[in-house]
């Protein structure tokens, strides 16, 4: 498992944050909802407003390390009017793809 | 080209079901991650930035065309369509599906190829100089010992729990093509003053966050006692080097903390106490590899080569290709052609399935049916008939494989980096791409001459940024990217670790600062045979570090 959401990645408790992980059978990078899906859109991810709700949502999220998901940590998010990005760059790289232009086109998926 | 025996298809076949039963319980949760990551890295699987990657070993670089157009159908069929090549002579599968590896595995294993020791802390592909049976140079052809290497080196009990990885590198001329002093072991074959077949021994080397260039610790070391005295040196380092620091346990630190009058003891003490009963190469054994690496069955009467002197005189830019990437081969009326993985603008070392069906296409046709990987992230075609180069170069050219650039600015190593790889700080290949459109221009790129760039995403140094002519690195400076510059670093026989030559830039600042190095080495070369390398070695750092910051101070 990477770094868990309230450390290193994490320093400042005051972060918003989300659960990211990649998906344990294609690897693709994946959020975990509200609902507990593991889904590709950031945008529907669960936010975690602060510490408590940060160490419920890392909880709840470990439990899918046995069967859906590998990798998981905690990231911190930015607000941005009614969107959402990951803070870092190698996250938004992560929920975006490769800053490159690909010898082919994604799948559709 | 080496085929496997009954023994290595046993051992292959059974790592595949053994893989695909670890995966399956993986995906049925009877193995927790922490089980499964040892297992699936010992099959070359790794989890990055996006997706799984799957890293096949290409061993000493060699591949046929069955096997090329193998790797072009799992492109197709189970990632994006595409692969990198690497700087191990590894190919990468960027996009892979963890319940999809054991199909892969498989059809790989019906190919010869494998996933094997391409990760862990074990010893490594063996990589070797990828002119290896075809160049002017050579003493002799490398990949039999590559071979002898690979086969002593896979599984072995002793070996596979190491304190760090452990990589290998063979070379048979005295031009260094395979970077071997950069190697944790390198090894040169020569010829002693008897005529008699051995090896000089480098052990020691390596890049990372601590470069060190090996130590020759044998001028000499007789065939025969090859395996014996690998043996002692994994031996020693199995036994001393250090388990408590990752950061400190690669060989090149044992030498170090050592030294090399000390290192050099240990391993002949070890080699003399070892019981070589078993480990002695007979060189009818060595005879028997070396059948399956014989030169092909070249046409010897060779009398001139009209239409490839014709192509040469009317095609411009055939005679530019001609002139960058065609080679001396050891066989009159042959050639060695590089096959360049650097367009202008691309990504150094990737390459489509179409592609890899079009170079398995010429490789059958003209180049005896095999092909190499090197080490610099292009491929070789290592024996084409002078006359069938112009039709090489058309079918190159149809599937957009023909640039000119060879050991040029724009023939660039660069790896993955942030855009793919999971312990990147900074993006590598968004620099290659526009270091590679700046100096675009053919007549420029012949002007400045020689000139290895270099481009690692972290201090991990898969880039090789510390044997780069130029060498960039990529660090994380605050959240954001930076770039540092090394000068005079060289992976060749003269081996050199590139200099620091001052602060860091951004990554719009770095392509200038390139320009900048360059624009300066135009300057001060005393003429355009003098090389750029040569020329830092002549007039050191204070040139282009005036260049580069004096405006600053």
């Amino acid at each position: 498992m990477r770094v868990p959401g309230m450390s290193a990645k994490s320093k400042n408790s005051d972060l918003t944050l989300v659960a990211t992980a990649n998906d344990l059978r294609t690897g693709a990078v994946v959020y975990r909802a509200r609902d507990g899906a593991w889904q590709r859109d950031i945008s529907r991810a669960e936010i975690a407003e602060d510490k408590d709700a940060a160490a419920d949502l890392q909880q709840r999220a470990e439990t899918d390390l046995a069967l859906r998901v590998a990798d998981l940590a905690l990231i911190p998010i930015i607000r941005d009017g009614a969107f959402v990005r990951p803070a870092a760059l190698r996250e938004i790289i992560r929920a975006t793809g490769p800053t490159i232009e690909l010898p082919s086109p994604p799948p559709r998926l | 080209m080496y085929r496997y025996d009954e023994f290595d298809h046993d051992l292959v076949r059974e790592r595949v079901a053994e893989f695909t039963d670890q995966v399956a319980r993986r995906l049925s949760g009877e193995l927790t991650e922490d089980q499964f990551k040892p297992l699936r890295l010992m099959n070359g699987v790794y989890l990055q930035l996006h997706a799984y990657m799957l890293r096949i070993a290409i061993p000493y670089g060699t591949l046929s065309s069955r096997q090329m157009r193998r790797l072009a159908h799992l492109a197709r069929t189970y990632d994006r369509d595409y692969g990198h090549f690497t700087t191990r002579q590894n190919l990468q599968f960027h996009w892979t599906k963890l319940a999809e590896v054991p199909k892969m595995l498989a059809e790989l294993a019906e190919v010869e190829m494998h996933c094997i020791q391409t990760s862990g802390n074990c010893i490594r592909n063996v990589t070797a100089d990828h002119f290896a049976g075809a160049s002017a140079d050579e003493i002799a052809d490398p990949r039999p010992y590559a071979e002898i290497l690979r086969q002593w080196s896979s599984l072995h009990p002793e070996f596979s729990l190491l304190p760090r990885k452990f990589k290998l590198a063979v070379i048979g001329a005295p031009k260094d093509r395979a970077a071997i002093q950069v190697h944790d072991i390198g090894l040169e074959v020569k010829r002693n003053e008897a005529g008699e077949l051995g090896f000089a021994v480098w052990v020691g080397g390596g890049q990372g966050r601590t470069p060190m260039i090996a130590k020759k610790v044998r001028d000499f070391l007789p065939e025969a006692d090859l395996i014996a005295y690998m043996e002692a040196i994994l031996r020693i380092y199995n036994q001393q080097g250090r388990r408590d620091n990752k950061f400190k346990a690669r060989i090149k630190i044992l030498v170090h903390e050592m030294g090399e009058e000390e290192i050099k003891s240990a391993i002949e003490r070890e080699f003399a106490a070892i019981d070589k009963s078993n480990l002695q190469l007979p060189r009818d054994a060595v005879e028997r590899i070396e059948r399956y690496f014989a030169p092909p069955a070249f046409d010897t009467r060779f009398n001139g080569a009209p239409a490839f002197e014709r192509a040469r005189e009317t095609d411009k830019e055939f005679a530019s290709f001609v002139a960058r990437n065609v080679h001396p081969h050891k066989m009159p009326g042959y050639a060695i052609v590089t096959v360049s993985l650097k367009p202008i603008g691309g990504t150094p070392g990737d390459m489509t399935s179409a592609q890899m069906d079009a170079v398995a296409d010429i490789t059958e046709q003209y180049s005896f049916d095999e092909v190499r990987v090197s080490h610099e992230q292009n491929l070789v075609l290592p024996h084409v008939k002078l006359e069938d180069l112009p039709a090489v170069y058309a079918r190159l050219h149809a599937a957009d494989l023909a640039t000119a650039n060879y050991g040029l600015v724009t023939d660039i190593i660069c790896c993955p980096g942030l855009d793919y790889c999971s312990l990147a700080n900074a993006r590598s290949i968004p620099i290659a791409q526009r270091l590679s459109e700046r100096f675009a221009d053919p007549v420029r790129q012949s002007d400045i001459g020689d000139l290895k760039i270099k481009i690692s995403g972290c201090i991990n140094a898969c880039g090789h940024h510390h044997v780069g002519h130029i060498g960039i690195l990529g660090v994380d400076r605050k959240g954001e990217e930076f770039y540092q510059i090394t000068l005079g670093g060289s992976g060749d026989e003269t081996c050199s670790i590139g200099e620091i030559v001052g602060k860091g830039f951004s990554s719009e600042g770095v392509i200038d600062a390139v320009e900048t190095i360059v624009d300066t080495y135009l300057k001060l070369r005393e003429s355009p045979r003098e090389d750029f390398l040569t020329a830092y070695r002549r007039v050191g750092e204070a040139p282009f570090q005036e260049a580069l910051y004096a405006h600053a101070a």
